[in-house]
């Protein structure tokens, strides 16, 4: 495909050029305290959004992952606290592990029942969010109770600096985790023949049972892994953020959706990539974070939200209608 | 007979479906390097005898003889590593994906490969290009691709296998005259390999260009056997049909002085330009052409589906601009599309619904619905065209094909049409309802003063129905044949001919 | 042949064998709901709170099913329904809060506010349609991408805080009884009433109903699609403007975020109710047996000190499992062709 006809293409030249217009409103944009800020703000929906391509270019859509993610993370927390578990490693393992379980379900749906994903992901998103406050609790962990590895994690910093009035600015460890993601996934799609073949389901169905594979199989691994991403993503949240709430991330999944659409991934499955997705969630954070630094009221953060996910899904609506007529 | 010249035999076959014998006693061989047709009508086994080959059904009954191995049934797995490959009618190919990819991509997943290297893929897919002498860009996405060339990859992936036998579904429904030409090549090229090509179609022209044998089916038994040598267009038909076809082909006078009921002069839109005709009411006329010789185009611009047409278009007359589909339903116009299934029913709706579905507005009123009023034109219809139901409130997909494409036929009568456009008007549908189709057909040219036109490919169904049949290519009428001068052989070595 | 048309029984019962299971279910709930809390579950006052609850997700069910209808969705529902609601409120802020105004004065204004909050809706559905049919935006996308345009505007005019002082007249909408039975409850059969009669008994209806299940064949007959699929969504509209009217008059208060988990909710008594997500099938009978049933089933846990997070659980879990009974009875009846 031509360049610039590549949806990569188009939203990282649109990025840039928000970038430049939102930079010369306020030059404090380009204050390297913002910029690390908004790579902060990237880490957690890119995580989800990664699982949420997946899935999209499968030809399927999850709803159901900020479910996920909060109750991975506040029953891990739960635990931690409860049986006093050392270390960060151990709570994110058992986040990811108790997110493929809840990915599980999906899969158990969508793959043995032939259901279709947007109704399977409502009702286990809604059920494991009912679970997670009817059985788990209700209450927050607060910084008090939270477990100090976690915290003391989001704390590390790759780079940090001293403002002009003298605080503290720094790029947090757990960027990484983001980036390491990304090219995990990158890879799995690009390198392997299970990513492939996620391709070739999201494509044509048919075409691809005929050429033999396990279509079940597939679909099993990606919601897994959906749901493990989910996970993975909810307890850096809880570390970012010093605390865990069940009933966080409410609504969240439209904007997830949003970004990785935005990044050129189709809603019809087939088409998608690492590239576009994490450009698509650095616009929307972008977006979102920069009305402050504009002096927009931040009560207009919807509004621009839902006019960025149309005015994304028109034009690749119209482009599509281009290249099919 | 030289069993070792064998590639593989299906002896006494039997498969059922709930009861319902899809193959019956069928017994087929297939020879090593060998050019077969398998020749049947829609629903006659086809199908299911490739699915039993290529091991995606199991007999009930029967044996399947490879080499000297006899087995109760294949596996799909079996069947690969035996080098039986399917190109199916659609191919089978991603459509988002590169043409290197769809070309490495069952290769390396029958290798069980798990990870990608791609500069193998692209070495898998230059040795297969390689293998078929083609040339087609590796980084194109597949989707954007034409036909002809999207079937060029669906064969060059099939010989990755080292095939032994490759089962083409219809494989020429998509492509034009040329286009069929060089699928031809191509195959005689495959089979010098020693590679045994079966030709499932119900094309009879083109069986008999290009097979060596033919084995006709019809209700799951096989009817005839042997060298094409021995095969004829009027015995196949016969094999296929069951029946022989009177010739009583429809001869009408037209009164000249009349005003026309569609008239085009210089009509032009994308994809035909310089349409000049003249119809009056009575008349069925056929036009056919090659795929891509514009006439679907032409179709659906009268059914006012494409917005800017030049030249004029009259109607009794009256000078029309049909630019919308409700434009030219309120002009008299009527469309049986192309593809009942896709195209025509509402397949989970009731029969009566689907009849309706055309003049829901008829009332008084253009949103409440005249009760009485339906329900008495459903009825009416349902008896007047014959369709075979005992209720009609049930849905539509428990009728057969036949009875199928008579409800669409009928909601369109229902619209007192002035101009009936039929595109493919029998497609798939079994030899009892096609003869009573085209039976009603004439009936309501004669009765309703309808003008008809059925665009087709089926040259025999023209012959025998139409008053005169006109010939599209590159988008414009190149000739006209009245129907005591038409032949259907004639006509076929006319279409040929254009290039 | 033909006189002998009379649907039988078998075939009644074929073709509504869906809604069948579904009446048996809900039947069953309320059986078993009466075993384990006889004395509170049929109490008078159980019912008359369901009278007074249940109109809100029935009328948004309603509208998610006419969406779904189409072949599409609509996730603005709520979003649609709050947005008026406040536009009434601040309506009545303008004119009636701190006056003292006669009562045919302030009745005219509730009139006003009542056809100012239809008509938006019936816009808000507009903006769907077309930007589904128009523009090309998948269903899903689109009305994801209105739902947050209607949130937001909601939240620009209001600040965030509930908006309050809805005059009293409006808020017997949402609390009073007229001859015994709940106001809300009597514009829920109304309007289901008048939304039944328009899907199955108008051109416009049958139309939908034929695009949803081909809309290439509904093109080919002559159907104005796009034209149809509009009017669909307006309608999808103007049902969550009533709802927003209902949900205002009962907690006299607005707010951007009020009942966002109808959105839900919706969707699922759409689908239980036997609502093809497909397209093409779905009754509103259907969908009051449906919700009818899941009330009974959360105001029977509700008295055994379930909470409202559990009933949540359970309404999930109790989607999943009918789409498994539905997929084996389905399997089964394939069989048995």
């Amino acid at each position: 495909m031509k360049l610039h006809l590549r949806s990569e293409f188009i939203i990282g030249s649109v990025l840039l050029l928000a970038m430049l217009v939102i930079g010369t409103i306020n030059p404090a944009f380009w204050h390297l305290d913002n910029i690390f800020n908004l790579l902060r703000n990237n880490i957690v929906i890119g995580i989800m959004a990664m699982g949420v391509l997946l899935i999209l270019i499968s030809g399927g859509i999850d709803v159901s992952f900020p479910a996920f993610a909060v109750a991975s993370a506040y029953i891990t927390i739960k635990l931690v606290v409860f049986w006093q578990l050392p270390g960060v490693l151990l709570p994110i393992l058992m986040s990811i592990i108790f997110g493929a379980l809840f990915g599980l379900i999906n899969a158990f749906f969508v793959a043995k029942f032939k259901m279709i994903p947007l109704i399977v992901t409502l009702g286990t998103g809604g059920m494991v969010r009912g679970f997670l406050l009817g059985f788990v609790g209700t209450s927050m962990i607060n910084i008090n109770k939270m477990p100090r590895p976690l915290i003391d994690l989001s704390k590390l910093e790759i780079f940090s600096g001293l403002n002009a009035d003298g605080t503290h600015y720094g790029l947090t460890v757990l960027v990484l985790f983001y980036v390491f993601t990304a090219l995990a996934i990158h890879f799995l799609l690009k390198y392997t023949m299970l990513g492939r073949s996620i391709y070739a389901l999201g494509g044509d169905p048919v075409s691809a049972e005929r050429a033999g594979f396990n279509i079940p199989g597939i679909q099993t691994f990606i919601y897994c892994l959906a749901g493990a991403l989910a996970g993975f993503a909810g307890i850096l949240h809880n570390s970012l953020i010093w605390l865990s709430n069940p009933r966080d991330m409410m609504g969240f999944e439209l904007d997830v959706i949003a970004a990785v659409v935005l990044g050129g991934a189709s809603i019809f499955g087939g088409k998608g990539t690492v590239l576009g997705t994490v450009l698509g969630v650095f616009m929307l954070v972008l977006v979102k974070n920069s009305l402050i630094i504009m002096k927009v009221d931040t009560t207009w953060q919807r509004v621009v939200v839902g006019v960025i996910i149309l005015a994304a899904t028109a034009i690749t609506a119209y482009r599509d209608k281009k290249t099919n007529a | 007979m030289n069993k070792t010249e064998d590639f593989i035999s299906l002896e006494h076959v039997h498969k059922s479906f709930a009861g319902v014998h899809a193959l019956n006693d069928l017994s087929l061989t297939i020879k090593k390097g060998e050019i077969h047709c398998l020749a049947g009508e829609n629903g006659s086994g086809k199908s299911t005898l490739i699915k039993v080959i290529s091991g995606i059904h199991a007999p009930s009954e029967g044996v399947i003889r490879i080499g000297d191995k006899r087995l109760k049934r294949l596996t799909p797995k079996q069947a690969i590593a035996l080098g039986v490959q399917v190109i199916y009618q659609d191919f089978s190919l991603f459509a988002n994906l590169t043409v290197a990819e769809n070309l490495a991509l069952n290769t390396n997943l029958a290798q069980n490969k798990k990870f990608v290297s791609w500069k193998n893929v692209y070495a898998l897919a230059r040795e297969a290009m390689a293998k078929l002498q083609i040339d087609i860009d590796l980084n194109k996405e597949v989707g954007s691709l034409p036909v002809a060339q999207k079937q060029l990859i669906a064969i060059a992936r099939a010989l990755m296998f080292n095939a032994r036998l490759i089962i083409m579904d219809e494989p020429t429904t998509a492509l034009t005259g040329k286009e069929v030409q060089v699928l031809f090549d191509i195959v005689r090229q495959i089979q010098k390999d020693g590679i045994a090509v079966l030709f499932v179609s119900h094309k009879m022209r083109e069986m008999l260009d290009i097979s060596e044998r033919i084995t006709v089916i019809r209700n799951g038994i096989k009817v005839a056997e042997g060298p094409t040598t021995d095969f004829d267009e009027k015995l196949l038909t016969y094999h296929m049909t069951g029946q022989e076809f009177t010739n009583e082909k429809y001869m009408l006078e037209v009164d000249a002085k009349e005003t026309p009921r569609l008239e085009a002069h210089n009509y032009c839109g994308k994809g035909f330009q310089n349409i000049n005709l003249c119809l009056h009411k009575k008349e069925v006329i056929g036009i056919t052409g090659l795929l891509g010789s514009g006439r679907t185009e032409l179709a659906k611009a009268f059914f006012g589906m494409q917005k800017d047409t030049k030249g004029q278009l009259l109607i009794d007359g009256k000078q029309v601009q049909l630019s919308s589909i409700s434009e030219a339903i309120k002009n008299g116009i009527a469309y049986v599309p192309e593809d009942r299934l896709s195209e025509g029913l509402f397949l989970s709706q009731s029969i009566k619904r689907n009849i309706l579905a055309t003049t829901l507005d008829s009332g008084d009123s253009s949103f409440f619905i005249d009760k009485k009023g339906a329900a008495e034109r459903a009825t009416r219809m349902v008896a007047e065209i014959g369709i075979k139901t005992n209720n009609p409130e049930n849905p539509v997909n428990t009728l057969s094909g036949g009875n199928q494409q008579k409800v669409v036929l009928g909601k369109w009568l229902l619209t007192n049409a002035k101009i009936l456009i039929l595109n493919g008007p029998t497609v798939g549908v079994d030899i009892g309802s096609k003869a009573e189709i085209h039976k009603r057909i004439r009936n309501i040219a004669q009765e309703g003063d309808l003008a008809v036109i059925m665009f087709s490919d089926d040259i025999h169904e023209l012959v025998h129905n139409c008053n005169r049949i006109i010939i599209m290519h590159k988008g414009e009428f190149v000739d006209e044949i009245p129907a005591r001068a038409a032949e259907e052989n004639d006509i076929n070595n006319r279409l040929k001919e254009l290039v | 042949m033909l006189k002998n048309a009379q649907p039988n029984i078998r075939d009644f019962f074929n073709k509504n064998n869906n809604l069948l299971q579904l009446i048996a279910i809900t039947v069953l709930i309320f059986v078993v709901m009466s075993a384990l809390n006889p004395v509170k579950f049929l109490r008078y006052y159980n019912f008359e709170s369901i009278a007074f609850s249940f109109p809100e997700l029935g009328l948004l069910s309603i509208a998610m099913m006419i969406a779904m209808l189409t072949g599409g969705i609509d996730l603005s529902v709520v979003g649609i329904a709050n947005f008026t609601a406040i536009i009434a409120g601040k309506l009545f802020q303008a004119t009636l809060v701190g006056k003292d105004l006669p009562p045919s004065v302030t009745l005219m204004y509730v009139v006003l506010g009542i056809v100012i909050v239809l008509v938006v809706g019936a816009l808000a559905g507009m903006l769907n349609g077309f930007l589904i049919t128009r523009v090309g935006i998948t269903p899903i996308l689109a009305t994801m991408g209105t739902g947050q345009l209607f949130v937001g505007f909601s939240l620009v005019i209001t600040g965030g805080p509930a908006i309050v002082g809805f005059p009293e007249m409006w808020s017997m909408i949402g609390n009073e009884k007229v001859l015994g039975v709940a106001v809300p409850c009597w514009i829920f059969f109304i309007v289901a009433t008048a939304t039944a009669y328009i899907l199955n008994k108008t051109s416009f209806g049958i139309k939908l109903m034929l695009i949803g299940t081909n809309a290439k064949a509904a093109v080919y007959s002559g159907i104005d699609k796009n034209g149809i699929i509009l009017k669909g969504y307006m309608l999808t509209g103007v049902l969550s403007a009533i709802t927003g009217i209902i949900m205002s008059g009962r907690t006299n208060a607005a707010k951007s975020d009020y009942g966002s988990s109808y959105v839900l909710q919706a969707v699922l008594v759409a689908v239980l109710a036997g609502t093809n997500p497909a397209g093409g099938y779905g009754t509103v009978f259907g969908v009051f047996i449906a919700v009818i049933g899941l009330m009974f089933l959360s105001s029977g846990l509700m008295i055994m000190r379930f909470s409202n997070f559990l009933v949540d659980f359970i309404w999930g879990a109790f989607l999943l499992l009918i789409m498994v009974v539905n997929y084996y009875n389905n399997k089964r009846r394939a069989a048995c062709k």
